[in-house]
Parts: structure tokens; sequence; C-alpha cells
């Protein structure tokens, strides 16, 4: 192992992460399979039982004791890894919040698919968008080259003393959890120079005893929250700083919190996270052939919400269409309202048209996403707020 | 309680709790009988607000901490803390 060379490998997303973990030298794995995310652990599982990966899997009884147990590993000091999906994801809540609040610096991958009921398996991001305010980082993935990227980022964003908060990487389930692409997969060495081991602040140690998680009344408690708030907004910068140190590294660059895509001089952009970013790239090149000025902003990081990077990207334009494969339901899509308040106090700001599709696995092919851009193309700032389900 | 500064989240020191009691409690206990040093009162207090004085040996409170249980009254083998009745401002 300690030989062995960078690889290109025709894999799956789930693949990747797979061998992410066990790039970032994971001491413990703890997790429960679901659909879509059942060929992680799967994969997991066998590098550690061919002794590819040195770790413990540790087999538990349901996802609220996968998050539980890898709190417990990062008690001791150590580094685990989890993954889920959909009801999973759901039925960790109590603990995706406790240890948010925790301060642990887990990493977690979450396999978007949507939320029963009507019973799913397939893909959204209903899942991940409903643990939103549990206090995690937040970061969407558009291949299986990012997912890999983004995860030993991960450790290396939530283990910053600046930070210690989880990450929470979300991939689109089929798209990218069950579809083989090329994913330059690196050797331990070099994965080694960038992600050095865990160096926790505390410890359970008899030598120097520490009560960890405590309860906290008042100002005690709000002291601590205010505390995650500004660690949570610290994360901004420190997912710059690893991503620009990441390709110096390896010489894959991701653009931080958003990546624009032919944004520059751009009257209507389409605003999107996760895997459809990747179609929505080609749709943007053939309107731009026909010579319409349109673009691309994919969010990476949902939390922290990039604020700043996408008011300065979306106060030129005459109107941002917004998808989201997620509802608020009685309202709009989660990363509308986020978008629309992110341009708050600009004077005659873009209009935000949102648009809700690929919902319980639909498709959102090129000629939607076309029409999406269509219509932000045609109306004008200060346009009245625009709601459509575009999947039927 | 001072919390290390280095230390993020809801962690202290073994031995140290975040918020201390005093306001909560309605009575206050009082040792009035023989005390034999058994620390019996120290070892059950749920706030550690149980401190015995480096002269005599017999305990005191630390009434900031001290919530008003009571339990060191019913766990005294002398029965030597009784509960004094608090009015008004402590």
């Amino acid at each position: 192992m300690a030989t062995e060379m960078s690889v290109r490998k025709y894999i799956t997303a789930n693949e990747a992460v797979a061998q992410a973990a066990r790039l970032a030298r994971v001491d413990v794995v703890a997790a429960y399979p679901i659909t879509p995310q059942t060929s992680i652990v799967e994969k997991i599982a066998k590098y550690i039982a061919d002794g590819e990966m040195d770790a413990d899997y540790i087999k538990v009884e349901s996802e609220h004791s996968a998050l539980t147990a890898c709190m417990g590993v990062r008690m001791a000091g150590a580094r685990a890894f989890t993954s889920t999906s959909s009801q999973g994801l759901e039925y960790m809540h109590e603990m995706l919040a406790y240890a948010a609040g925790g301060r642990y610096p887990l990493v977690l991958v979450n396999v978007c698919r949507s939320v029963a009921l009507p019973w799913s398996i397939w893909g959204d991001q209903q899942d991940a968008i409903q643990q939103r305010d549990t206090g995690w980082i937040q970061i969407f993935t558009e291949t299986g080259q990012e997912a890999l990227d983004m995860v030993l980022q991960a450790y290396r964003i939530a283990e910053d003393h600046r930070v210690l908060l989880p990450v929470m990487i979300c991939l689109d389930s089929f798209i990218q959890s069950h579809t083989e692409e090329l994913v330059q997969v690196p050797d331990q060495k070099t994965v080694d120079s960038f992600l050095p081991r865990y160096d926790p602040v505390v410890t359970l140690d008899v030598d120097n005893p520490y009560s960890i998680s405590v309860g906290g009344f008042g100002k005690h408690y709000a002291r601590w929250r205010e505390e995650q708030q500004t660690a949570a907004e610290k994360a901004g910068e420190i997912i710059l700083e690893v991503g620009d140190e990441f390709a110096r590294i390896f010489g894959r660059h991701y653009g931080g919190l958003i990546e624009e895509y032919r944004c520059d001089g751009a009257e209507a952009v389409l605003v999107a996270m996760g895997a459809f970013t990747g179609t929505a790239r080609e749709v943007v090149d053939e309107m731009r052939d026909e010579g319409k000025n349109v673009g691309l902003v994919k969010v990476r990081a949902f939390r922290p919400f990039p604020v700043e990077p996408l008011r300065k990207v979306i106060s030129p334009v005459k109107a941002a269409a917004v998808l989201d494969r997620d509802c608020s339901w009685g309202y709009e899509g989660a990363l509308a309202t986020d978008m629309k308040a992110a341009l708050y106090g600009l004077p005659n700001p873009p209009a935000i048209l949102n648009f809700i599709g690929g919902l319980g696995g639909a498709d959102v092919p090129p000629e939607r996403m076309k029409y999406m851009l269509e219509k932000a193309l045609a109306a004008d700032r200060g346009t009245t707020p625009h709601l459509e389900f575009i999947d039927r | 309680m001072k919390k290390e500064k280095s230390i993020p989240g809801p962690v202290q020191k073994a031995g140290t709790i975040p918020t201390r009691m005093g306001s909560w409690s309605t009575a206050k206990p009082v040792l009035k009988g023989k005390c034999t040093f058994c620390l019996f009162c120290w070892v059950f207090c749920p706030e550690g607000a149980i401190v015995q004085d480096e002269a005599n040996r017999k305990v005191t409170f630390n009434f900031e901490d001290c919530k008003g249980c009571g339990i060191c009254v019913r766990e005294c083998p002398t029965k030597a803390i009784e509960m004094v009745e608090q009015q008004g401002d402590k």
C-alpha cells in the first residue's frame, strides 16, 4: 500500500468515496446500509476484510447509533467515517444536532435521496435540506472525482481548530452514486502529506480529565451557540484555504464556495447544486453558441451559505433561475429562499425565479433547463416571485 | 466557572460545572450537630457545593453552588445538618 501510485479508475462516486475513506486513514467506520449509499459501506467493509484498510468496522443497529459511535471515536481522539441516505439521515437527525453543537469534527457522506412519503429510493435533495439547521457544514458535489476530493478536504475542514464542526458531503443518488466515470484516485503518500493525523483539542484521558458534551443553561448555552455560529461562518474561509492547498498538491480546484461557469456578461444565470450542474454546463454552452448571454452558478457550500460570492455574481444579472431538488412545503425551494435573502438590501435586485424539479428521481433534461433560462432571460428586475414545479 | 478559552464547545475541565445553582435554593443546609468528618455529604452532593474547612476539618457549604436539595441532610450519618428555610432574597 505504501508504494501504490495515483491511478485513474473507472468507478462510481460511491466507490470513489470509499477510496477516500481508505486514503483518509479512517480509524473506525460505523454505518448502517441503505440504498443508494450501500455500495460505499460494502466497499469499505471489503477493503478492511482484504487488509487494504486498517480500520475497525462497527456494525450498528441504526443510523442513530452509527453517528453516536462516531462521536465516541472522536472523543477517543481517532478519525471516524459514516455515510447514509434519506430515511437513514432522518433517523440520525437528533445526533446530527448533537454532533454539531458538541463541536465534533465528523465527516459524513450523504447520498441524497428523496424522503418518504411517497416512498421512493430515487434521488432528490430533500433529505440533506431537511438537516440544514442541525449545524453541519454541507457541501454538494457534481462528480465522483469531486466527491472523493471533498471527502479528503472535509477532514481538513472539520478538524481545523478554527472550525471543529462536522461536515456533510452530499452527492446525488444514481447520477453519481451508481454511474461509473473516470476518477483519479490519489496515492497514499500524497494524501498523507495533505491530510495529517487528527490533532484533537480534547480527548478522553484519565490523566487530564474533561467533562465532554456537558449541559449549560441560559447565558452559557447562548455563548456556546454563538461560538458555534462564529465557527460556522469561519468555515467559509477554511473551505477556500483547504481548497487552494488541495489544488496546489493535486491540481484540481473547484472554485471555493460557489463555482461560476460562463457568468461573464450573463443576463440570466441558472443556480443549482449537485449533479444537475453537469447537464447545466452543456445547456449554457449550447445557448451561448446561439448568442444568448447565460451562465451557471454552482452552489457548492450550502452551509455556510456563500452570501458574498453570490451577491457579487448575481447582482449584475437581470434574473436568476434557481433549481431546487427540494421544497420547504408551504413556501418554496430552500435554495431560492436563501438566494433572495442573500440579495437583501441591493437596490433593484435581480428577479429570482424558483423551479422545483428532479424530485423523486425525476430527470431534468437539457430542454427543461433551457426553458428555465429562457424564462429568466425574459424576466425583468423586480419581477414578482415565481414558483414552478417542472417535473410534471 | 471560567472555561478555558482554547477549548471549543460544551467541554469543561472535569470536576467543574458551567452553571452555578445557588439561585435555585429556597432552603439552605446548616451544620448544627457533630461533624465526624466522614464526608458522606461531600460524596453525595450533586453540585460539589460542600467544602471541608482546612482548619477544623468540619464541612461548610458554598451557597453559590448549593441548590438547596437537602441530600446532605438525608445522607449525614449523625444527622448533624439541618435545612433552614429562606425567605425573600437570600
